[in-house]
């Protein structure tokens, strides 16, 4: 196990600084003029624009500037903005909003999806099954932003059972809806999923075994066969908490929450590549380990899986 | 071992046919058929059997004649759909199970009556301890404490000889070797002291060793607590040792019924003499084994009059027209073949 965990931080290495250098050239790739714009009409002076490539190493290859980002990385350093904010400022005030909205996201899904697969799945062909199916399906095909308008229409103007826009307090009663909109299509995929999963493992023999037990439904089915058929279903919800947050963007938009997706539009926008590089730096970050939590817990819910 | 359960309402086994006959456990007249896509299969077509307190009744046959079907019908345990039950009774200390609740019927399971499985492997819950599923039962059936139901759990893994129960609580199932896991699917079925149990073909995944050891251990366990057994195989050889009584099964009816000594001595079904001449014999050697002949019958086509008579080497004209029901020929003794006199009463 030890060896294991070892091998999989190692890993981590390689893939870190390939998605961080693909990030990086892509920014670096993107053509136009950072100070675009910055100095009114009639374009930056020429010694503003001299000092201002210094200080940033504008016109160094993309080599060095790849490596002394990296190097100021690794040091905690994710630079400032042309604007001199610190970038760790946007990502520490931004971040947490879209961890939050995210989590929501993944609990709303985890109980709808699995509510609704656990339930068809025991039920097949059942009018519930079918309504699960069709409504599934709806969600699914649905792109995020129309789910979104169409819902804070509902909600937020025409009958105002909640606040079009989220506040910068972010109450959890406030994220239900942006969340819901969010993990929507995931909670569309986790019920499949689990629908599958639990009618297949219905008639598996350690299910007869159990009723055999006498063991009263309930225990049999929360137990028994819940525990077996939720190992695929923890893999998708585990690998999901990181595109939720790379997917947040739209959502973010829609219910104006202050959230890093905002903050990589803005970035990306406005040429501050450093900005978005970082962002999406910790994003990669987050993705690799929670991929690594879940194989950990693939281990945890299926004894029979050991890693050497 | 101080915890033999004797049931007060077991009355020993009168031989009489009255209907309240104080039996343990009775099959009467059992029918269940399977409703597929392609068309109805009627697997029990009026099985009865009875076992009671302390004896062994081995069912016999091959594999698609419904012992396994019978079994789960009294457990309660039969997938519907496809399965339904379309008649007959089984009856529990008198009372018919077919009408009970389900949670009356759910009191019944482990308790009245327990149940082990062929495939000790897929029949364990793979991502549960040994010692949590044996232990489970002791906390949700009889609200043990944890500790408390793992002392029982490990004196029960004790009880079926497997060697350093302790250690062996905290294991998993694929943790084991196939004898070591009957043994504790032995233990789990045991655990709150059945009045009957049913071995569903217990010894057929495994090593010819490791049967033999397994099939005394079920021996000791019955004798000892006095619990009826109904032991199901195709493998005569499992049966001589073990069994008080046999019932041959075919096409879903049981077509002989006697004590282990008579039906091996005298059978009185020629599908019976059948499965007993196939068993291969030393001095035999270097001939060809002798088998019986055909295929079992397809249940949703079975044969008209006697299902045995395309595959019977005994067959007349009146075994296509006419059924032939299970009779008492002897006392203790029971046939369903229009010739079971002369066959008994050969040379």
């Amino acid at each position: 196990m030890g060896r294991y965990l070892l091998r999989r931080l190692l890993q981590l290495v390689p893939v870190f600084i390939g998605t961080t250098f693909l990030i990086y050239w892509l920014v670096w790739s993107v053509p136009g003029d950072p100070f675009a714009g910055k100095c009114g009409d009639r374009g930056c002076p020429e010694n503003y624009r001299a000092v201002m490539t210094a200080k940033y190493h504008l016109d160094d290859s993309i080599w060095v500037q790849y490596a002394s980002y990296m190097k100021n990385l690794f040091q905690g350093d994710f630079g400032i903005t042309f604007g001199n904010r610190p970038i760790s400022d946007i990502i520490t005030t931004s971040y947490p909003n879209t961890l939050k909205l995210a989590v929501v996201a993944l609990v709303i899904e985890a109980v709808i999806g699995l509510g609704a697969g656990v339930l068809t799945g025991l039920r097949r062909n059942g009018f519930l099954d079918n309504l699960v199916l069709v409504s599934s399906l709806f969600l699914i095909a649905l792109p995020v932003f129309v789910i979104g308008f169409v819902l804070q229409w509902f909600f937020g103007v025409k009958w105002g059972i909640i606040t079009p826009t989220v506040s910068s307090e972010m109450r959890i009663t406030e994220l239900i809806l942006p969340g819901f909109v969010l993990g929507s299509a995931s909670s569309a995929y986790i019920a499949r999923v689990a629908r599958t999963s639990i009618a297949e493992n219905r008639r598996a023999d350690y299910v007869r075994t159990a009723i055999a037990k006498g063991l009263p439904m309930r225990r049999v089915v929360g137990v028994h066969l819940l525990r077996n058929s939720l190992i695929p279903v923890v893999t998708l919800l585990g690998t999901d908490l990181g595109a939720l947050m790379g997917g947040a963007i739209i959502t973010e938009g829609i219910f104006g929450i202050n959230g890093i997706g905002r903050q990589v539009l803005r970035a990306i926008v406005t040429k501050e590549s450093a900005t978005v590089v970082g962002i999406v730096v910790v994003l990669v970050v987050v993705y690799l380990v929670m991929n690594l939590l879940v194989d950990l817990l693939y281990a945890a819910l299926d004894p029979r899986i050991r890693y050497e | 071992m101080s915890d033999i359960l004797v049931s007060e309402q077991s009355a020993p086994g009168a031989d009489g046919s009255g209907r309240p006959s104080g039996r343990l456990l009775e099959v009467d007249d059992l029918r269940v058929e399977f409703r597929t896509r392609d068309g109805v299969a009627k697997v029990i077509n009026g099985v009865t059997y009875h076992v009671d307190a302390g004896e062994t009744l081995a069912v016999l046959g091959e594999s698609g004649s419904g012992k396994s079907v019978t079994a789960q019908t009294i457990m309660g345990i039969l997938d519907t759909p496809p399965g339904f039950v379309t008649g007959g009774q089984v009856r529990f200390h008198g009372k018919d199970m077919l009408k009970m609740s389900a949670e009356q019927r759910r009191r019944i399971r482990g308790e009245g009556i327990a149940m082990i499985f062929q495939d000790s492997l897929s029949a364990l819950n793979p991502v549960f301890t040994v010692g949590f599923q044996i232990a489970e039962q002791f906390r949700i059936r009889r609200g043990m404490s944890r500790s408390d139901a793992k002392k029982r759990a490990i004196e029960m893994l004790d009880q079926v000889k497997i060697p350093n129960a302790k250690g062996r609580f905290s294991n998993y199932p694929h943790q084991f070797s196939g004898g070591m896991r009957q043994r504790a699917m032995i233990a789990m079925s045991l655990a709150l002291d059945p009045e009957v149990l049913i071995a569903d073909e217990p010894t057929t995944a495994l090593d010819v060793t490791v049967q033999a050891q397994i099939m005394d251990l079920l021996g000791e366990l019955q004798r000892e607590r006095q619990m009826g057994m109904i032991l199901i195989t195709h493998d005569l050889g499992v049966v001589a040792d073990v069994a008080d009584r046999i019932a041959v099964m075919y096409a879903g009816r049981i077509v002989e019924e006697a004590d282990v000594y008579d039906l091996y001595a005298k059978p009185a079904h020629p599908y019976t003499l059948g499965l007993l001449n196939s068993i291969p014999r030393l001095d035999e050697k270097g001939q060809e084994l002798r088998t019986i002949k055909g295929l079992p019958p397809n249940l949703m086509n079975i044969p008209s009059g006697c299902p045995f008579n395309p595959r019977c080497p005994m067959a007349q004209p009146v075994c296509r027209e006419k059924l032939p029901p299970l009779l008492q020929i002897r006392s203790g003794r029971a046939s369903a073949c229009h010739f079971a006199e002369e066959l008994v009463n050969r040379d």
